[in-house]
């Protein structure tokens, strides 16, 4: 039974660690339309950040938030504006072009923090790091319990700004149905821009809020994107809460799935789950919630 | 034996009925029009006969076979063919290999699919464009190329999806002779849906109206045009029959 | 030199050229054993790189998971060794077949998805694959691997038994893209339902397409374990290594054309190694630290600027060449 408790508080946890994830994916491509393929290389720049203003100037990685997210913002506009809107108007035998252009920026982002970097791995030891409270026979890793409450909140600030702000109202426009937002004066070029900026922004938080749970190393970011995908389907894609039910479920799967069938299969329980989402329930959990 | 028959055909989308026991005959050798403001069912009844819809309730018989059920590739080479109201050519492919795509269906051999392809782009009047990118040609030219694309799976039914819409009075009349010729010299029947009443009163033998999904009625040219409900239903939208046969 | 004409495809002029550079040129380094790795991991890659290009380029199923078939086919040579004490080089044979179940079985579930979720599903069972491999030891060994002892310490006869599956790839796929069955690959990309209407069983072709791309990436793969005597999950079922770089390949030299991926594999093995090795030591040492990102640099540039990659966009890139020239001589 503590078994089954510590198991769902860990995966609960992690889940919420995975939801940040999520809500980014699922920003970009619900208006975008496109896989980003170098969303977790972007974290990775982000923890590298982090790690840098840490390492250096002694700055904690809580707050280094207030760096990453801005740097990784623009850097992410600058990136949508210049390299993948200018292929929406050209023709190429593969309509996936976009998702092949994120394939060659990620690869240039883990390249740029190889030699930058080496491909040693890093981490940030902090007076926090290895803190655990106790609740009875429970364990609770302070880390992750911050990075988790920090999801919460982020989370809730998503969702006002996209249900109940102008903004918010544009990008969900955009989301559903381009040709109509830009009848109705959404600059649809704009919305696309800003929103690859924001769904970055959010792994930017995440990546230093991250970062005293995870080792940092230039390949680390395809874990991050193949989770973010599979919890983006598994909610169902543009979907906030079924981003955050998704990255639950998948925390929880993951959890469950190390503890009781095998450790090492771990990475394999979220794709597994997330093939079966794609065959079977189209549209994901999105389907039950309808937000 | 009937040629194509639909019985109590349904479509429905969840709460919305799209097609409505529709029931009708067509017969082999005749040019067969249906009609029906927009939205009222005309394509979905197309989409319904080569299944890129699946049916609801009711039965599909071709040639005393039911197709009800069978699948897409499979109705084309039972050998009706259709185009498609928003022209679908494969747009990096030259129009002669448009064609040859098509005509595969009935030949293997790469040299015989050229053949029939290259018989077909003349019966289009598609030979001077016969090297260019489908995806440049004007739309009076993708429309024919859809028609010579159906025509090259030597089907024995050809569906036609608003094939005149868009086109110019000169690129109309071209339209029509393509039309005419296809029954005449091909001996293909037809059911075609139009918006442009001069096409299809002109070209029809028999027409059958629909609204809403449902049958208003069928009979000849003349007589569908004197029925009350057609006019009404046309008056109701933009194109009046008047207009339309001025177009 | 004239044009052969075969029964199910012609060879030209060129491609005749093409053929005998590719048996002289490796003559000349016959003493190089630096450089006849160098070749043979180009072959290896057209053979990827060109298989991929069916199933993607010209039947418009982007696989983003090839390092799956690559990788079993691998295994099919290695696991029979490791158990039985089986020769790898019956892989040559069973590699590709291995392979060709193994793409039957997961286009079951693949082929359900379009567009990006088939990609998607394609990396999904390719990563899935990995961390099977890695972890039933009692089968694979794990990540300790499967070693065996090479054949011949010379590369030079590696070298022509990878030439010859890259030529049997290149011109499998020119084969049938002359066939009925090309037709249908194209109609199929360009717009799969329009392809249902004129006759096109889409689901069988795919299927056929998926067979013979998985065929060769598996031979590959078995090639791979006869002649680096040893293989682990990581290596062979590589996301990025293999899965991503057989794309990348596809795309620089240029999606849906024979030639394309042939090109980009030259590309992508020379653009690496010339900076991995500071150009052969002319050029500072740090340059050897950003080969991967050169390479990186390139794959945005191309898909930017040549859509069609160099292949595709040939004449594009010499009428440009043209225009340049011509300013230079104005001026």
């Amino acid at each position: 039974m503590e078994m089954v408790l510590q198991s769902l508080v860990s995966g609960l946890l992690i889940g919420g660690l995975y939801a940040i994830l999520g809500i980014g994916m699922t920003l970009i491509m619900g208006v975008l339309k496109i896989i980003n393929l170098a969303h977790g290389q972007i974290l990775m720049v982000s923890m590298y950040i982090t790690w840098t203003l840490w390492y250096y100037l002694g700055i904690d990685p809580y707050l280094s938030i207030f760096i990453s997210v801005p740097v990784i913002f623009f850097l992410a506009e600058a990136i949508s504006k210049y390299l993948l809107n200018p292929l929406i108007e050209k023709e190429s035998i593969l309509p996936e072009n976009q998702v092949l252009m994120t394939v060659g920026i990620g690869m240039v982002l883990v390249e740029l923090a190889r030699s930058i970097f080496t491909s040693d791995y890093r981490s940030v030891r902090t007076a926090y790091s290895d803190k655990v409270w106790h609740l009875g026979k429970i364990s609770i890793s302070f880390p992750l319990f911050v990075a988790f409450a920090f999801s919460l909140v982020l989370t809730a600030a998503m969702f006002y700004l996209l249900m109940k702000t102008d903004l918010g109202r544009s990008i969900r426009a955009a989301s559903q149905d381009k040709i109509a937002a830009t009848l109705m004066g959404i600059s649809s070029e704009k919305i696309t821009i800003f929103t690859y900026g924001l769904g970055s922004a959010l792994i930017a938080a995440a990546g230093s809020v991250f970062l005293p749970v995870y080792y940092l190393y230039p390949d680390v970011g395809p874990l991050f994107t193949i989770k973010a995908f599979v919890i983006t389907i598994l909610g169902g894609m543009g979907s906030t809460i079924g981003a955050i039910a998704g990255g639950l479920v998948l925390g929880i799967a993951e959890t469950f799935g190390a503890t009781y069938i095998s450790q090492g299969y771990r990475d394999a329980f979220g794709l597994f789950i997330f093939l079966v989402v794609l065959v079977f329930l189209p549209g994901g959990l999105k389907r039950f919630t309808k937000v | 034996m009937s040629f194509l028959v639909l019985e109590n055909l349904t479509k429905a989308f969840g709460g919305l009925v799209a097609v409505n026991k529709v029931s009708l005959e067509v017969k082999e050798g005749e040019i067969f029009g249906l009609i029906g403001p927009n939205g009222s069912g005309k394509t979905t009844i197309f989409n319904l006969i080569n299944q890129y819809y699946s049916v609801t309730s009711g039965k599909i018989y071709f040639r005393g076979i039911e197709i009800t059920s069978k699948k897409t590739f499979e109705i084309a080479r039972l050998g009706i063919g259709r185009t498609f109201q928003k022209v679908r050519p494969l747009k990096r492919l030259t129009v002669e290999e448009n064609v040859m795509a098509a005509a595969f269906a009935r030949e293997t051999s790469f040299e015989g699919a050229r053949k029939v392809a290259s018989e077909v782009i003349d019966f289009c009047n598609l030979t001077e464009v016969k090297y260019f990118r489908a995806g440049s040609l004007p739309i009076a030219g993708r429309k024919r190329l859809e028609i010579a694309k159906a025509l090259a799976t030597r089907p024995s039914l050809l569906l036609l999806d608003e094939t005149a819409a868009g086109l110019n009075p000169s690129e109309l009349d071209e339209a029509i002779e393509i039309i005419k010729k296809i029954r005449s010299q091909l001996g293909i029947t037809i059911i075609i849906v139009e918006h442009i009443m001069k096409v299809i009163m002109n070209i029809s033998d028999r027409i059958h109206a629909i609204a809403f999904g449902s049958t208003i009625t069928e009979g000849s040219p003349k007589e569908v045009a004197a029925h009350p409900t057609v006019i009404e239903a046309y008056l109701g939208t933009d194109e009046t029959l008047q207009g339309g046969f001025n177009a | 030199m004239k044009d052969i004409n075969l029964k199910f495809f012609t060879i030209t002029k060129y491609e005749q050229i093409i053929i005998l550079l590719t048996i002289i040129i490796p003559l000349l380094f016959y003493d190089s054993p630096y450089m006849q790795g160098l070749f043979i991991f180009i072959m290896m890659w057209v053979v990827l790189g060109s298989s991929w290009n069916l199933l993607a380029g010209y039947t418009g199923q982007v696989s983003f998971g090839h390092a799956a078939y690559f990788g079993i086919g691998a295994y099919a040579a290695g696991l029979p060794f490791m158990h039985w004490g089986i020769s790898p080089w019956w892989g040559l044979l069973t590699g590709g077949i291995t392979a060709v179940v193994l793409g039957y079985l997961l286009g079951i579930v693949v082929f359900k998805l379009r567009g990006p979720y088939f990609a998607l599903g394609t990396l999904a069972t390719a990563e899935i694959l990995r961390i099977i491999f890695g972890q039933e030891e009692w089968l694979t060994n794990g990540h300790n691997g499967i070693l065996y002892v090479t054949t011949w310490v010379d590369k030079y006869p590696y070298y022509f038994i990878i030439w010859a599956i890259a030529l049997a790839t290149v011109f499998s796929v020119k084969a049938l893209m002359k066939s009925k069955a090309g037709f249908y690959f194209l109609s199929i990309r360009e717009d799969e339902d329009a392809a249902k209407a004129i006759g096109i069983n889409t689901h069988k072709y795919k299927n056929i397409s998926m067979a013979v791309s998985t065929f060769w990436a598996g031979t590959a793969g078995a090639f791979y374990m006869i002649y680096m005597g040893f293989i682990d999950p990581e290596v062979v079922f590589a996301l990025h290594n293999i899965s991503i770089i057989t794309i990348l390949v596809g795309i620089i030299g240029g999606v849906g054309t024979i030639w394309g991926p042939a090109v980009g594999a030259i590309i992508m093995v020379l653009v690496q190694e010339l900076f991995r090795s500071a150009f052969f030591g002319l050029a500072p040492q740090w340059i050897s630290k950003v080969h991967a990102l050169v390479f990186g640099l390139l794959v945005i540039f191309v898909i930017l600027y040549m859509a069609g990659g160099v292949v595709g966009d040939w004449d594009l890139i010499v009428k440009k060449f043209r225009k340049f020239r011509l300013k230079k001589a104005t001026k």
